[in-house]
């Protein structure tokens, strides 16, 4: 029978997935709905740290502050969303390349 | 256990400006094509009200729905502040707002929530309340930014401020879960006493600080993280660059004092090296590449970034002091900032922005008067004496003196120096070149005028007696440290 889980391995994984969105974010060069989906990994990351801390340290706050952000993502994402699709009639394209309007 | 209505009272300024915001909703979508200026009115109302609400509780101190959210003397003075801002907000747009078709009851219910947001985040006793006030004010601002949905422009900065601040509250909230693995509580006064005994080499604790600092820093603007900040200013449609000038570093600030100087007030030597990092940064990057820019919104948001450098420093400091005077720093930064975008605002007109440095040629000729006050608000800007500006960068770097730190005061003074060179340039423009072709001496909306002297005169004002302020930033800290 293979063992449990334990905290670190937990939050290993967490760091892992959060890197993974990190990374995806600054290394991506093609299209913006990668880019939603790295900053959805981020919250999701944060949220197998902490439900991981709740269990270890049996208590719940961790649980419901969870339930939170996954509702605040859930905001964020239709937002996010939202400004893409104006984004796109305005310019065509979701390509990260082509938001270049604004520099200097 | 005690009557939970009391413990409500000490959110009454919050909940009244919630209710408020639903009504302003509600109003415009039965009432609004018709009385568009009562959704308006409503809102002044609204935010009138919550000033007296707030003064109403200076002095008292507790906490509301189990400590989620704390009422001190620091919610009080900030609250106060970021309401008072909220209204400058509105009675800047309004002309601007009628002008371009965006005069309506979304705008102002997003201005509403926004400032619901920063004051949630100035209370905040918990994690999670400081998160939501924060989640609340973000996403009212990338809702805002991106508010004028023909222009190619502000949907571009509503995008990548979207996406840079998602990245913010992400790398805030995995520092907030390594801060509640580390004392298995989300209450800041928990936190802050289950710390006091960890060690200072504890490593996890360090990495939790840098995910807290970097999200902070990201929130103000601070250099290296203020990649979006010139974008998402230039462009906004002005009013909301306004808003996001003022109000939010306010909040940033607050939430500064929150998770550092409360929670983790026995782990200062860990983010004080963070913030003389973050200070010299900003102040370095923001006061250069200010110089090359053309357009005053990017110049401005530049100014932004080496003014949050100013301010990092007395967080730097630490102490009371410091904090008080960094308090002191925000609040007139933000009346600063409000000014001169107000400035844009006012001298804009249908289809014509007064964005670009040369838009103000040869201002003195038509229209003294706002000429002059604009070189109130550029003066103040750059720390010239009789102007506010130049008491709050003097508090800074007394703070910093007396906490040992000479090198940086010294380094931040010769940094105010490179920036008075392109704050006077405007000035030089403005009254030294030629007008251009085809006058503007018409025009400008009066509410956005008056608005202007008074904001401007204020920064004169303020200036001549500081004390007063000073004192009430001073007061403010004595409860948090």
């Amino acid at each position: 029978m293979m063992a449990a889980p334990t905290l670190a391995s937990w939050l290993i994984l967490g760091a892992l997935l959060f890197s993974i969105g990190v990374t995806g974010i600054f290394l991506n060069r093609k299209n913006v709905i990668i880019l939603l989906m790295a900053i959805e990994l981020l919250l999701l990351a944060v949220n197998i740290n902490l439900v991981a801390f709740s269990r270890y340290l049996g208590n719940l706050q961790g649980q419901i502050f969870v339930f939170f952000v996954l509702t605040v993502a859930a905001a964020e994402a239709a937002i996010g969303l939202a400004i893409l699709v104006v984004y796109f009639r305005n310019r065509h394209s979701i390509n990260v390349d082509d938001i270049d309007e604004l520099r200097g | 256990m005690q009557n939970p209505l009391v413990h409500w009272s000490f959110a009454i300024p919050e909940i009244w400006i919630l209710v408020m915001a639903c009504v302003v909703l509600l109003v415009d979508l039965f009432w609004g094509q018709k009385q568009r200026d009562l959704g308006f009115w409503l809102s002044i109302f609204c935010l009138t009200g919550a000033m007296v609400l707030s003064a109403a509780e200076m002095g008292k101190a507790g906490s509301a729905f189990y400590g989620q959210l704390l009422m001190d003397r620091f919610t009080n003075t900030a609250d106060l502040a970021v309401e008072l801002l909220g209204l400058l907000v509105l009675f800047y747009s309004r002309g601007y707002l009628m002008l371009r078709g965006l005069y309506r009851g979304e705008v102002l219910a997003l201005l509403l929530f926004g400032t619901l947001g920063a004051m949630v985040m100035i209370s905040g006793g918990n994690l999670l309340s400081l998160y939501l006030g924060l989640e609340l004010l973000a996403l009212s601002q990338y809702a805002l930014v991106a508010i004028y949905r023909d222009q190619l422009r502000a949907t571009e900065a509503g995008l990548k401020y979207f996406i840079l601040g998602a990245l913010a509250s992400g790398l805030l909230l995995y520092g907030m879960s390594l801060l509640y693995g580390l004392t298995g509580s989300l209450g800041i006064g928990k936190i802050g006493m289950a710390l006091s005994d960890a060690s200072p080499d504890n490593y996890v604790l360090i990495v939790a600080l840098v995910f807290v600092v970097a999200g902070v820093a990201f929130k103000l603007g601070a250099a290296p993280f203020h990649m979006w900040l010139p974008d998402a200013y230039q462009g906004a449609p002005t009013p909301v660059t306004l808003f996001m000038a003022s109000a939010p570093k306010i909040a940033a600030f607050a939430l500064a004092v929150r998770l550092l100087a409360e929670a983790g007030s026995s782990a200062m030597a860990i983010w004080q090296q963070l913030f003389v990092a973050l200070a010299v940064l900003s102040m370095l990057i923001g006061n250069v590449v200010a110089i090359a820019q053309t357009n005053l919104k990017r110049m401005l948001a530049y100014s932004t970034v080496s003014n949050i450098g100013f301010l990092a420093l007395g967080i730097v400091a630490g102490s009371q002091n410091g904090l008080a005077s960094a308090l002191f720093y925000v609040v007139v930064y933000a009346l600063m900032a409000t000014a001169g975008f107000g400035m844009i605002v006012y001298l804009s007109r249908e289809g014509f922005e007064a964005e670009e440095i040369s838009d103000f040629r040869g201002l003195v000729q038509q229209r003294p008067w706002t000429a002059f006050l604009l070189l109130l608000i550029m003066f103040s800007l750059a720390g010239v004496p009789p102007t506010v500006g130049f008491y709050a960068k003097v508090a800074v770097f007394q703070a910093l003196v007396q906490a040992g730190f000479v090198w940086l005061a010294v380094f931040g003074v010769l940094m105010a120096v490179v920036g008075a060179f392109y704050y006077l340039r405007v000035l030089k423009v403005a009254f030294f070149d030629p007008p251009p072709e085809g006058a503007r001496t018409s025009g400008g909306d009066p509410l956005a005028g008056i608005t202007l002297t008074v904001n401007s005169l204020a920064l004169l004002v303020l200036g001549i007696v500081p004390a007063p302020l000073m004192t009430f930033c001073f007061h403010a800290l004595q409860e948090v440290m």
